[in-house]
């Protein structure tokens, strides 16, 4: 009986919990399958056990969110069917390939939730590659994960949300800060002062951050550009910056954390042969979807940052939603209230997304300028001049034909770090509209596998 | 000797695990992740195989994929997903840092290095 297959949810961060929380209040016992060991996603990665230290001090003032939302799990955890640990690295034909423990099996399926999540969005610039430089998520991960800082004298560049908040998360534990270089200029935060206004929590928080670094009398720039890493013995010692006047700077430092914003995981949708198109808000392609989660492929719906990017806030109220649209669709009674309410809060958290990128717009420019030299591809040590160079010669307009034509996106990450930069340079080198130059497709196995599984 | 790449500042207080990093015994923490382990240890996990210098992570999340280590006896983890163990060996400096292209086969690669830019070693 097909029928009674369970429902299968990927991912176990807001989005992944809520949705599985919800299909186990309607009684079916959901199968979730998650990469990680233990529930809580990226913003509320559980700390291993043997650590100590309080929800407080690793979640700051998301500290009772993340204690919710861990405790809602823990409360399901005997009634679902949780495999952490689990990586699907292919999904297709109804069947999802999750290896764990070194092995693969399948995983037959009616209908799925994808909860992937978000990494962050990078532009590389010269140097990137040095020992030393990290995400502004893997800072925070080496923090909140393991107690550790990623050096004594932390440069965070960028900008987003994350830039100011990892800063303070460092400063607050003690951590060295060189400096806080924010790409925005001073100028177009103020704009977006207004705009943000409507979402007092968030701009609360950040304003709390900058007052808090400034207290500690750590510098804080505005609308710098990343100029080069510079490196000694093998790892980065310094930065060099252009700063909002243009005059060059060079910053010692031992470790620099940057990032521009998110980008979705979107490999598992692409798979499932979800169609896409392009965000001009977000500046990428993303899988087309309802506001309840619902996509073109039946028995498929989305949830949470891998379907664009909106906060932990927005996925915990999106998984429940695409829950709540499976279990419609199975021909469940579901609470018409609770259904509009959701949707009405999705809906203003989507118009807010514009005012937080007009608040962190993304600096394309820097892509779009990225030195020929530059290592574009990390995987496949390819520069931004190879790259250039044989999009050029070989006509090559479209990004996957880029990436077959120079190996760029074609390493091991499948492009999830370089692939925004590299839409945006080959976008710039041909003087087409990044729309037009289209999106790296997710290829099964879409992480690294051990050849054993496969053969 | 560098310095270490990570600096603890919390959560020392855990049973410590022995392993051997490039033939040298080290010391890390119970609930490291390997890649912990190496960066508090020294600023490395591995060689890029393209000849651009060493690789010590970068997305810690498992999207990268820059964090793949070696033990010695060939088995390859993802050091940023990966726990360490008592007694693991893990080899950072692998064959790659000696198949260079124009590298003699018996050349040893210095293990300080001097001083360059990204820009110099490209």
């Amino acid at each position: 009986m097909t029928d009674d297959r369970p429902p299968v949810v990927i991912g176990a961060g807001p989005a992944g919990i809520r949705a599985a929380a919800t299909l186990a209040a309607a009684g079916l016992v959901p199968i979730v399958l998650d990469e990680a060991p233990a529930s809580g996603g990226q913003i509320y990665r559980r700390a291993p056990p043997g650590f100590t230290r309080p929800y407080r001090a690793l979640y700051g003032f998301d500290a009772a969110k993340a204690s919710r939302l861990h405790t809602a799990f823990d409360g399901i955890k005997g009634h679902i069917d949780y495999r952490p640990d689990t990586l699907v690295w292919d999904l297709r034909h109804g069947a999802l390939h999750c290896l764990s423990a070194g092995r693969s099996r399948e995983v037959a399926y009616r209908d799925v939730i994808l909860a992937p999540g978000a990494r962050d969005r990078i532009i590389p610039f010269p140097g990137w590659t040095l020992p030393g430089i990290y995400t502004l998520g893997g800072a925070q991960i080496a923090l909140k994960y393991q107690g550790c800082a990623i050096g004594r004298r932390v440069v965070f560049m960028g900008t987003g949300p994350l830039l100011y908040l990892v800063a303070y998360q460092y400063a607050k534990a003690g951590g060295g800060i060189a400096a806080v270089l924010d790409t925005t200029p001073f100028a177009a935060k103020r704009r977006a002062v207004p705009g943000l206004m409507r979402a007092p929590g968030t701009f609360a928080k950040g304003l709390w951050y900058v007052a808090a670094l400034r207290a500690r009398g750590i510098t804080i720039a505005n609308g710098i550009r990343p100029v080069e890493a510079e490196g000694t013995d093998d790892a980065v010692s310094a930065l060099l910056y252009r700063n909002a006047a243009g005059t060059e700077r060079r910053l010692a430092c031992d470790a620099i954390a940057f990032g521009f914003g998110l980008s979705s995981e979107t490999q598992l949708a692409d798979l499932a042969e979800i169609p896409f198109a392009f965000d001009p808000v977000q500046q990428q392609f993303l899988p087309e979807r309802d506001i309840a989660g619902r996509t073109p492929v039946r028995g498929v719906y989305l949830a949470g940052d891998g379907s664009g990017i909106a906060g932990a806030d927005a996925a915990e109220l999106a998984g429940e939603r695409a829950a709540l649209a499976l279990l419609e669709d199975r021909g469940h009674e579901v609470g018409k209230p609770r259904l509009a309410a959701l949707e009405r809060d999705l809906r203003q958290f989507a118009g807010f997304r514009a005012t937080l990128e007009a608040a962190f717009p993304f600096p394309a420019d820097i892509a779009a300028g990225m030195p020929d030299e530059t290592v574009l591809c990390r995987c496949e040590g390819v520069t931004a001049g190879e790259f250039r160079r044989a999009a050029r010669a070989l006509e090559a307009d479209e990004i996957n034909r880029a990436k077959a034509f120079s190996r760029c996106g074609m390493g091991r990450c499948q492009g999830r770090v370089c692939g925004p930069a590299a839409a945006v340079v080959l976008a710039a080198a041909l003087n087409l509209p990044p729309e037009r130059i289209g999106r790296l497709r997710g290829q099964p196995p879409v992480k690294p596998i051990p050849m054993a599984v496969v053969t | 000797m560098d310095a270490p790449q990570f600096q603890r500042l919390a959560e020392s207080d855990r049973p410590r695990i022995r392993l051997v990093i490039d033939g040298r015994p080290c010391e890390a923490l119970a609930g490291d992740t390997l890649l912990t382990a190496l960066l508090t240890n020294g600023r490395r996990l591995r060689t890029s195989e393209f000849g651009d210098g060493p690789r010590a992570g970068f997305c810690l999340m498992g999207a990268c994929q820059d964090c793949w280590v070696a033990l010695d006896d060939g088995t390859r983890l993802r050091a940023c997903t990966s726990f360490v163990a008592e007694g693991m060996r893990i080899v950072t400096r692998s064959a790659v840092d000696m198949s260079a292209p124009g590298r003699p086969k018996d050349e040893l690669i210095p293990l300080g290095g001097k001083a360059r830019s990204a820009k110099g070693a490209l």
